[in-house]
């Protein structure tokens, strides 16, 4: 098992790598072209004449296609919502893990089970939900519906379950409180968790597609993903300003991603394997 | 020891639980109740039907029951050629990635990236590399010899083989960081026994790697299944549905016969027949990979 790789190996570690990054360059790359090199062929490499037309037509127009402030909605929705998720999560994650209740097996199967259960079930009367709400269109149907899903709570639960109880106890003995204890030695002690889930959620906020689309409706009020339809559709052969809206919506989720690329690894590792 | 009262793990659970109930229970269960009505959300009476809405979906003489089926079949022939590939190259990538090399770590890194970007982003930019005039992809094969062009969004079969390669670019990575994680919970005396015992590397991925995997392989074809089946994002995007309506998924009917044309006791009718397949389809691979132990 110890043998050092191989030319082989590394050919095929280097393949792959381009495979990866090759088509998010390319996307870079395009957002500086213009109209026309963009559709030469065959295509150039670099830009031969770059211009920054792309990113001065999607992030000035205002009115039009206000692609700063689809990434300022998307921001404050993903944050907010990511913040619900973890208090709402790590408090029924520690009463799962740590304490005895009559229906405790009943509403964990009951929480496990939606787990399985697609999405696209909830759709049309979550959407007659948020019209009752009078949430069409806010923010609201952005950050609060999404927090009822079933992976933070498991996700917070399993972390629970591995931390020493003697921590608990000691603070017990002491004469503390259910909250006192859960927010004085449980959380600090989860710190690791609460990043991950935090910025698990963030992405799966920030990157959600198909409901923003159907309960969004002012151009000013879409997030990233949905503004990039309406950019599709409002831009269909004009691939330059096409890549630089995809660009925008990506580059601060990988730069996030850079700096806190173990915790998202290792998050989802951890919620696999353990399923 | 009991440091709480009989309330307390009710408190706790309280805030998730108003969620849940309101966001998921709650919808689950309305949901039912309109698929057995006449619910056009645009109208002021709706009238019970009974199980008019899903009679319509097994009559082919009913509107509803051609697009729906349809999708699903596009659904179907998504999920049957792209799961595959999403359950054997991911486990290839952690087969290699869990070698001891320099830089694994940051390897590691750059093949989940794709990941984190949301399927608008992936959409978009392969909707360009796919282009048939002036996409990259096609540019690249013409410098390999090819002389004509290949319509990756417009013709057939190459719009499955674009939507399930883009796929497969996006999601392969998420899968491969499952496997990892279960590659490195197999003890390495597996290993070491099975080689003093004369095992080559083949023996040893057959005799140690696979069993120990066999938990982890079920969840991961589970839910590749069941993401395969919510498949709508790619197709919006890149072939628009086409070419015709070929690559029109089962969730785009939903959605659009639901949100678009506002007639929500069909669209639920139809979203709880395609959650009753994707259960038995879960189900079936649940007890086959199970039993094969």
């Amino acid at each position: 098992m110890k043998r050092r790789p191989s030319v082989g190996f590394w050919v095929l570690v280097i393949a792959l790598t381009v495979v990866f990054v090759a088509p998010l360059v390319w996307m870079g790359i395009t957002s500086f072209k213009s109209v026309g090199e963009s559709q030469q062929t065959p295509p150039t490499i670099w830009p031969e004449d770059p211009t920054g037309r792309a990113y001065g037509e999607i992030l000035t127009t205002g009115g039009q296609n206000p692609v700063l402030r689809w990434a300022i909605n998307s921001f404050v929705a993903a944050t907010l919502h990511a913040g619900l998720v973890v208090l709402v999560a790590s408090m029924a994650g520690y009463a799962l893990a740590r304490m005895e209740f009559r229906f405790k097996k009943a509403i964990f199967g009951l929480i496990m089970a939606t787990l399985f259960v697609p999405g696209f079930v909830f759709l049309m009367p979550n959407y007659l939900l948020m019209d009752n709400l009078g949430w069409l269109d806010t923010l609201w149907a952005l950050v609060v519906p999404g927090a009822a899903g079933a992976f933070g709570v498991f996700f917070m639960r399993q972390f629970f379950l591995a931390i020493p109880r003697e921590l608990e106890e000691v603070a017990m003995i002491d004469g503390a409180n259910a909250w006192t204890v859960f927010t004085r030695i449980i959380l600090p002690n989860a710190k690791p968790a609460l990043a991950t889930l935090t910025v698990l959620s963030f992405l799966a906020n920030w990157n959600d597609f198909i409901w923003p689309l159907y309960v969004l409706f002012s151009p000013e009020r879409l997030t990233l993903p949905a503004g990039l339809k309406l950019l599709q559709g409002a831009y269909t052969t004009d691939y330059p300003v096409i890549m630089t809206g995809a660009t925008v919506a990506s580059v601060p989720v990988l730069i996030l991603y850079i700096f806190v690329q173990r915790y998202v690894i290792e998050g989802v590792a951890r919620s696999g394997i353990k399923g | 020891m009991r440091g709480y009262g009989r309330a307390t793990p009710y408190l706790f659970l309280a805030p998730y639980l108003v969620l849940f109930g309101l966001f998921v229970i709650g919808p689950a269960l309305f949901g039912f109740w309109m698929s057995l009505h006449d619910w056009d959300f645009q109208l002021p009476g709706k009238p019970f039907t009974g199980l008019q809405n899903y009679k319509d979906l097994f009559d082919p003489l009913s509107t509803t029951s051609e697009p729906f089926w349809h999708g699903m079949r596009a659904t179907a022939i998504f999920t049957v050629a792209s799961v595959p590939f999403l359950v054997a190259l991911p486990l290839g990538l952690a087969v290699l990635l869990n070698r001891r090399f320099p830089g694994r770590t940051f390897f590691r890194a750059v093949y989940f990236a794709p990941y984190v970007l949301g399927v608008a982003v992936v959409g978009l930019m392969f909707r360009y590399i796919l282009d048939t005039s002036f996409g990259v992809l096609n540019a690249g094969l013409r410098l390999l010899g090819r002389d004509s062009d290949i319509g990756w969004t417009t013709s057939m079969p190459w719009a499955w083989i674009a939507l399930v390669g883009m796929t497969v670019w996006w999601t392969v990575g998420f899968n491969a960081v499952i496997y990892l994680a279960g590659l490195q919970d197999i003890p390495a005396e597996q290993y070491e026994a099975a080689q003093l015992d004369g095992a080559g590397a083949w023996q040893r991925f057959v005799h140690v790697t696979m069993p120990g995997l066999k938990p982890v392989f079920v969840f991961v074809v589970t839910m590749t299944v069941l993401a395969s089946a919510n498949m709508f994002g790619q197709s919006v995007l890149v072939t628009q549905g086409g070419p015709g309506d070929s690559t029109r998924t089962a969730l785009m009917v939903i959605a659009d016969t639901g949100l678009s044309q506002f007639r929500m006791g069909q669209a639920t009718a139809m979203s709880y027949v395609l959650a009753v397949c994707l259960a038995v389809v879960s189900l079936v691979n649940f007890v086959l990979l199970r039993e094969k132990k």
